[in-house]
């Protein structure tokens, strides 16, 4: 294979032409989301482990709940919530290292920065390929684990419905201190000081709104100030990332 | 029309492509790597970076590549500002530097195709025909669907080749190409920079061998006391 190449075969395409002295810009330049969340989602794939070991976590540390406490049914069905809750924030918290991280290591950001594809949005197609991998499969995977604790039709669906609506917050404020604690050493164990304590009110309106809708109250409160969460936080934490990024980079 | 020429947006020369920094001034720490460097690169032409480990080779690449403000000095294409990391920086300059950005998990086919979707090459330049070409012209098309973990540092090096081989951006910043490549590797890679010269494209390398390049370059020498020599070679 380290036969000498001919240099008939390494032709060239010619450069797009500058002459005007300005430079023809990307076609469509929002196809960076897709691109850098499809390219996050096909690795995630290639390296299913570490998916999967989100999820079990998940699984294994709410099921400790009802070992460690008992059969008691009225108090399980009281703490569901919130354990299923801190659970999902634990276990977000245990794949943000791999977020920005590797690429991070292996010079991917680099390439990514001089991507003609604005590094906003290759971030936020990282981001929406980290929900997808972790936030919505510990979605769709709560029920089950809610019947554990004994929880009815209702409260059950609401809480698939705060985990929907809250984890890809989870993934935006992680991402955000994921970036930020690039290249430091000791990085994640910082990311948790850094970003538990902004997930305090996704916690607590994730875990009232199934608290609501069990003792009769109304939780459409807590599941719209979730969304509103969601809306600002797609919005805002976008930029907050690709600076951070930037930074670690210099 | 008498005027067209000193209108600024307007270059005079038909396909005139210069990148060129001036005044820049990088500090690391309490140590000044360079002062007031000015540099000019124009279409068909090299610089070569030369000095010792430390000397600022990697800092001035990644300085024009956008990661690193430096303390003064701006960088111009055509005689324009060029804004750090700007829409049109990111057309324009593709860099490559100690880290290959390979994932071990993906194929070589696979790392290729990646690395293109994310330098959004045209459709038509990856197929994959062209994808499988560009691996043939580096050696590596018998090790298409490895994974990259079981790759040798110089085959990872040669997958960046093929990249540079289907990009189309104007100007190559590469910092130590030739590592780890071996002979037949450096020469392919030569073979590379000097069709990327001929096709009027700029080629800024850092590196200690002395690559024959085709056309004109200069040579801009680093040393300890952040004192720059710049010269014309070749």
């Amino acid at each position: 294979m380290n036969a000498p190449r001919s240099l008939s075969r390494l032709e060239f395409e010619p450069l797009p032409d500058s002459s005007s002295g300005m430079v023809e810009l990307s076609r469509s330049p929002e196809r960076g989301f897709f691109v850098a969340a499809a390219r996050d989602i096909f690795l995630a794939f290639r390296s299913k482990g570490e998916v999967i070991q989100a999820l079990v976590f998940f699984i294994v540390v709410v099921s400790l709940f009802p070992l460690a406490i008992g059969a008691e049914t009225a108090l399980l069905r009281r703490i569901a919530p919130g354990v299923v809750w801190v659970a999902a924030l634990l276990s977000v918290l245990l794949t943000l290292p791999r977020l920005f991280a590797s690429d991070h290591l292996d010079g991917t950001l680099e390439q990514m920065l001089l991507s003609p594809f604005p590094l906003t949005l290759i971030v936020a197609g990282k981001m929406a390929a980290h929900w997808l991998t972790t936030g919505l499969p510990l979605a769709l995977m709560a029920p089950l684990l809610g019947l554990q604790f004994g929880l009815g039709g209702d409260e059950l669906g609401v809480l698939v419905m705060s985990l929907l609506l809250g984890t890809p917050i989870l993934s935006m404020l992680g991402a955000v201190g994921a970036a930020l604690t690039l290249g430091v050493r000791g990085g994640s164990v910082l990311v948790a000081l850094l970003i538990l304590p902004l997930y305090i009110p996704v916690l607590i309106f994730g875990a009232g709104a199934v608290e609501a809708v069990a003792t009769g109250i109304d939780y459409a409160a807590n599941l719209s100030l979730l969304g509103a969460g969601l809306l600002f936080g797609a919005l805002a934490t976008p930029f907050a990332v690709a600076a951070a990024v930037k930074i670690s980079l210099d | 029309m008498s005027n067209l020429a000193t209108d600024p947006v307007t270059v005079p020369l038909s396909n005139a492509r210069t990148l060129s920094a001036e005044g820049l001034t990088l500090t690391r720490g309490s140590r000044c790597l360079f002062r007031h460097l000015s540099l000019q690169v124009s279409s068909g032409e090299a610089l070569m970076l030369r000095g010792a480990n430390g000397s600022g080779k990697t800092s001035l690449l990644r300085v024009l590549a956008g990661f690193t403000m430096p303390d003064e000095g701006r960088i111009f294409w055509n005689n324009r500002p060029l804004a750090p990391a700007g829409s049109e920086a990111r057309h324009l300059l593709f860099y490559v530097g100690h880290a290959n950005a390979i994932k071990d998990d993906l194929t070589t086919l696979e790392n290729l195709a990646q690395a293109l979707a994310i330098d959004d090459v045209a459709l038509a330049n990856r197929t994959p025909a062209a994808l499988s070409g560009a691996l043939d012209s580096v050696g590596l098309l018998a090790r298409r669907d490895l994974p990259a973990r079981k790759l040798s540092q110089g085959q990872k090096r040669r997958i960046n080749l093929a990249r540079l081989l289907l990009i189309d951006k104007p100007v190559w910043l590469l910092d130590e190409p030739t590592n780890a490549l071996d002979t037949d590797g450096v020469n392919l890679f030569t073979d590379i920079v000097n069709g990327h010269l001929k096709r009027g494209g700029l080629v800024l390398i850092a590196s200690h061998l002395s690559i024959p390049l085709a056309g004109a370059a200069q040579e801009l020498n680093l040393d300890e006391n952040a004192r720059v020599r710049l010269e014309t070679i070749a």
